[in-house]
């Protein structure tokens, strides 16, 4: 049976490590430099900041610029997407007594909240299970959310730099000196073109990586610094669109069933959400694991035959859809987490390191709070006059992690993402065990295994999606434009995937990019077909990585402009 | 050489645009960026700084946070902005918008004021003539080539018909077409710089501009309604069996494309 | 309403759009033209045959040059002159300078893009789309007079005969206005419409299988008068040459038909096109994307359609 991973192209997460190569005065140098401007790397740089304003003798010793944040989108929030509803705690204890809660762009506390088991023709609503319950959490977009903070961490004096990838993690002797950016101007072939602009080493003292899903430099840094944990990391994709819709939604709907198959034989693992966003907007997105098995299983496609349940219809219908956009969400959880969060002159904070709480669908509080303590791991170790690269210099990120509530809630939920590799019901049920008992049972490390190496199967799955009408159901490619992706069309191609597969492989990839990246090609023989790939679709999901091939960090500035996700 | 680069924020592409209904203008709540081909004026401005020493100065109209947009320009290498922000001057037509640029033009005495040709958003699409009258110098516009010697510029102005070659004396406006140039990304210690460099702020009262002149009251047009366009109509669907060739030569005279 | 309608001409021809446009004021009130260059006299006296009463001319020496800052001199002095309510124009490079720099000149209201006029309750109102032809809108103006710059095409000339009476008008010009001069003027020989200009676009794309297969398209092409574009991944291909590419980084286009054979539809090729008045699509593979966003779809084997398709138009045509 063909499965993806067999496909795997040569790419090592070690091409993206090496040496400072520009010379000493062409080196760009600041005192931390943090990649990713989305919560994590903001929270950070917030705190950092915070504090190297109480401390200025310390905010001396860092140079000219102390803090850098580098973000490959267009500005902060550009490629950030999620639901969301967030808990607000560790939002609060960054802003302590500067901001509260009604200064950030929020829409408010959770109103109340629905979950729904769905069939084709009913919703029955349930109970919240233990870990969905969501009072007083707030809604918010992630990608607003992104761009306040980035202003928040300016106030603080943090340069914060868009349209800057970071494409190579510099190490010299052992330790993390900085990042490279990347190269911008260059042609399909790689030729240089008449607006070239090499990238530059940034050099730091510490590094800190806050890349999110699939982080690049994050999955060179593990395997650089033999960081793995013990289960492989999987992971699931959302697709999701805003709506302006004609009366407003009153709560929370969280929804589990219909669409997906229940069977584990599909391995179709998810579910959708539904959050009002103030009175006018309201946002609905679908999340399944990467491990489906039907070469015709594409979330875009189960989000549109979800909005035609008679559910979604009454919220939706009448409206107008004003944005839409995609991205993958990090589901190892617990036994999937780096066994170290640090490494000399490097911190990892969020997503990027695995700290996602899939039975909650939360993670961006996980992101603020991870991004606040690496921050103060890392100033009390300047304070004491620390030189970061050292050996266990910031070790004490490490210990403050492990004593957070995050740890404790993480470790509660170990094993119940796994336990619905079962299917639905049995999974359910480990999954009621384990909330019951608070995750003391059952005992032991479920495994995961890598989305790419689920076999492919074909059950007809497409007869199932509507046809696109361009009003209520869309198409992928109206659905990119949505996204105002504008990822020039003469780019390198930054996707590394083998162009000859079997055909059940091409045909996964095809209907799994949300994008519609890849088509598949001629027929080679002996059940060998050609991958064609359009670059510019991309809007950087990262669903590729987990099936099979390898996003990499196209020029800074392109892919999607996501400004309401 | 002292060069002035006419830009504008305008509603960032992807930001679902609509007019508000309330207002019936573009709703600019959304987030903003600089106008597309403004970025090839601010590259020509500095490649001609760059042969001939001088500097770059970034003229806009627009709310306060404008500024933010202006800061890629600044990366690329603009020396510094001037922003004449004030509330009074929001939705202001071409003849507010020219009076008002007009007036901070002025001001900044340039020897040459560079305007990009199109607006994504569809206002200003021919603010620099305007701008010319009310400076009473020469306009080149359409340029897609731009030479300075000394004291005239010459530029080539595409037409329907091919091209023209004019020659104009300094100080003068031009608004330059988007093939003139490709525009430069800017560096990272460009971008690092931009928030460092003089950025002005003035009101219509700092530029001698009376504030009825511009915004909504001074106004020589307006939005009397909006509808939406007729609708593209339901989409046909052929499956060839030998006819499909003559069924869309009928849909086609039928819809009288031909 | 009287309207002065600026009648632009190239050579000795006066120019299609400002005929439409001439016409169009005429049904809505009295309109005068005006012609400006050399030789301006006799070209005015054509316009009385599309509806002008009258037409002013001016041959002066300033206006030799197709410039438009001595136009705004020579049109500020006519409009004094006449009172006209309303100053029309059909957008061209140079029309669109006249019209803005009148409109400070004389502190007058301009709405350009139009596509219709009509006379509201007495007053002149305009139509004109807005936000990427998303929607459309009724725009006013406030004062007198009220300039209006009209799109492309908007409104075709109607013959109706007759002729207008020529007046020649004196002109003082600013002293700014000619410090801009004329060096050269060049002009370029095409073989048909650009895909810019064009009114009808035949695209290819990888479907059809072969470089060869674009003489296809030309053919059919040239059968309907129309351009031939090619999408990102030919051009890559080196199967049709760069200017042709429709596409984000090649053209953006808005023609009134376009035809894509062989494409399935990239979301760059997509952005180029879309403003196309109506899309076909002719592609074998039923689940091309651009099935999702054509007017007419039409799966089928493209080398059997497109040759029986240029030889119906051939046929119709004549």
């Amino acid at each position: 049976m063909a499965r993806p991973i067999d496909f795997a192209p040569a790419f090592g997460a070690t091409d993206a490590v090496g040496a400072p190569t520009d010379s000493r005065d062409e080196r760009i140098e600041v005192g931390v430099a943090i990649v990713g401007a989305g919560p994590g790397g903001l929270a950070c740089a917030i705190r950092l900041g915070q504090l190297l304003e109480e401390h200025p003798e310390v905010r001396e010793r860092l140079g000219e610029v102390p803090v850098a944040v580098l973000e490959k989108g267009k500005q902060p929030g550009s490629h950030l997407l999620s639901g969301a509803v967030v808990n607000p705690r560790p939002l609060r204890q960054l802003f302590h007594g500067r901001l509260t809660m009604a200064d950030l762009p929020t829409y408010g506390e959770v109103p109340g909240e629905a979950v729904y088991l769905m069939s084709r023709r009913s919703a029955v609503r349930i109970p919240p299970p233990p870990t969905m319950r969501n009072h007083g959490n707030v809604i918010l977009s992630v990608s607003a959310l992104a761009r306040f903070l980035a202003e928040q961490a300016e106030a603080l004096g943090v340069a914060v730099l868009p349209e800057t990838a970071a494409t190579k993690l510099l190490v010299e002797h052992g330790r993390v000196v900085g990042i490279r950016t990347g190269d911008r101007g260059r042609g399909r072939e790689g030729e240089q073109l008449p607006t070239f602009e090499p990238g530059s080493d940034v050099v730091a003292g510490l590094t800190v990586l806050a890349e999110g899903t699939q982080g690049f430099l994050t999955d060179a840094a593990v395997e650089r610094f033999g960081l793995q944990g013990e289960n492989p990391q999987i992971w699931a994709l959302g697709v999701k669109e805003v709506w302006r819709v004609p009366k407003p939604l009153r709560r929370i709907v969280h929804t589990m069933g219909w669409p997906l198959r229940k069977s584990a034989g599909y391995g179709e693992f998810g579910g959708s959400f539904i959050y009002p966003m103030g009175e006018e907007l309201v946002t609905v997105g679908f999340v399944a694991g990467l491990e489906a098995k039907d070469v015709e299983f594409s979330v875009h496609d189960v989000l549109q035959e979800f909005k035609t349940h008679r559910l979604v219809w009454k919220i939706l219908g009448g409206g107008e859809r004003v944005a839409w956009g995609a991205k993958t969400i990090t589901e190892g959880g617990f036994y999937s987490l780096p066994r170290r969060f640090n490494a000399p002159g490097l911190l990892l904070v969020g997503e990027g390191a695995g700290l996602v709480n899939v039975p909650r669908l939360k993670g961006i509080h996980y992101a603020i709070e991870s991004g606040r303590l690496a921050a103060e791991a890392a100033f009390r170790a300047l304070q004491r006059g620390e030189v970061p690269s050292r050996i266990g210099a910031l070790d004490s990120y490490d210990e403050s992690l492990r004593q957070s509530r995050l740890w404790k809630e993480l470790y509660e939920v170990r094993n119940m993402r796994q336990a619905f590799d079962k299917g639905f019901f049995v999974g359910g049920a480990l999954a009621s065990m384990m909330t019951v008992t608070k995750g003391r049972m059952p005992n032991g490390r479920f495994p995961t295994h890598p989305n790419a190496a689920a076999p492919l199967t074909k059950t007809g799955r497409a007869a199932r999606y509507p046809q696109p009408d361009g009003k209520y159901i869309f198409d992928k490619l109206s659905s990119v434009f949505a996204s105002g992706n504008r990822t020039r069309d003469d780019q390198p191609n930054h996707l590394k995937v083998m162009t000859r597969v079997r055909r059940p492989v091409a045909e996964a990839w095809e209907w799994m990019c949300p994008a519609h990246v890849y088509e598949v090609g001629r027929d080679l023989g002996d059940g060998m077909v050609s991958v064609e790939i359009t670059p510019s679709n991309c809007v950087q999901c990262g669903a590729i990585t987990a099936k099979g091939g390898r996003l990499t960090p196209p020029e800074g500035g392109s892919g999607p402009e996501y400004t309401l996700t | 050489m002292k060069i002035a680069v006419c830009v504008k924020q305008v509603p960032d592409a992807t930001v679902h645009k609509r007019i508000d209904p309330a207002t019936k203008r573009l709703d600019r709540s959304g987030e903003a960026a600089l106008n597309p081909t403004d970025l090839n004026a601010v590259e020509e401005a500095l490649r001609i700084k760059e042969a001939q020493g001088g500097e770059v100065v970034l003229v806009s109209l627009g709310p306060e946070k404008a500024v933010d947009s202006l800061r890629k320009a600044l990366a690329m290498g603009a020396d510094r902005a001037v922003l004449v922000a004030d509330e009074a001057a929001a939705g202001s037509d071409l003849l507010g918008t020219a009076r008002a640029l007009a007036a901070a033009l002025e001001r900044v005495e340039a020897d040459l004021v560079l305007f990009g040709q199109a607006s994504s958003d569809g206002d200003g699409a021919v603010l620099w003539a305007a701008v010319a009258d009310r400076l009473r110098r020469p306009l080149i516009s359409q340029v897609a080539s731009l030479t300075v010697e000394g004291s005239s510029i010459t530029g080539k102005r595409q037409t329907e018909h091919g091209y023209d070659v004019i020659s104009a004396s300094l100080p003068a406006v031009v608004a330059v077409s988007d093939a003139i140039n490709e525009p430069r990304y800017p560096s990272l210690k460009g971008i690092m710089g931009a928030k460092t460099k003089p950025q002005e702020t003035l009101s219509l009262a700092d530029i001698g501009v009376d504030a009825s002149e511009t915004g909504e009251a001074g106004s020589k047009t307006m939005v009397l309604d909006l509808a939406p366009p007729p609708s593209r109509g339901d989409q046909v669907k052929i499956e060839d069996d030998g006819n499909a060739a003559r069924q869309i030569l009928d849909l086609i005279l039928e819809r009288r494309l031909l | 309403m009287r309207a002065l309608v600026f009648l632009e001409h190239h050579g000795a021809e006066l120019e299609k759009g400002s005929l439409g446009v001439l016409s169009k004021a005429a049904s809505l009130g009295e309109a005068v033209g005006v012609v400006l260059g050399p030789g301006a006299g006799e070209i005015g006296a054509r316009a009385g045959s599309f509806g002008a009463a009258k037409a002013y001319a001016c041959d002066a020496e300033a206006l030799a040059a197709p410039l438009p800052q001595p136009r705004v001199d020579a049109l500020a002095t006519l409009v004094e002159k006449t009172g006209v309510d309303a100053v029309l124009f059909a957008t061209s490079v140079l029309a669109a300078d006249i019209a803005a720099g009148l409109a400070a000149r004389l502190d007058a209201g301009l709405n350009w893009d139009l596509t219709d006029l009509a006379i509201v309750d007495g007053e002149l109102v305009g139509k004109r789309p807005a936000l990427g032809d998303t929607v459309l809108v009724d725009v006013g103006w406030k004062g007198s007079p009220q300039l209006g710059l009209v799109r492309s095409g908007a409104f075709d000339p109607v013959e109706s005969g007759g002729s207008a009476e020529v007046e020649a008008f004196d002109v003082t010009f600013s002293d700014f206005s000619a410090l801009a001069t004329l060096v050269e003027q060049t002009q370029e020989e095409s073989s048909g419409p650009s895909i810019e200009d064009a009114d009808i676009i035949v695209a290819g794309g990888r479907g059809l299988g072969s470089p060869e297969a674009f003489s296809l398209l030309e053919e059919l092409a040239a059968a309907l008068g129309g351009a031939v574009a090619a999408t990102r991944a030919v051009v890559d291909a080196g199967w049709y040459p760069y200017s042709t590419q429709v596409g984000q980084t090649g053209k953006t286009v808005s023609p009134k038909l376009y035809i894509g054979c062989g494409i399935s539809g990239a979301i760059q090729h997509k952005v180029g096109m879309q403003g196309a008045g109506t899309i076909v699509a002719i592609n074998k593979d039923p689940n091309a994307p651009i099935f999702d966003f054509c007017d007419i779809g039409v799966v089928g084997d493209l080398h059997q359609i497109v040759p029986k398709l240029t030889e119906l138009v051939r046929s119709h045509r004549g």
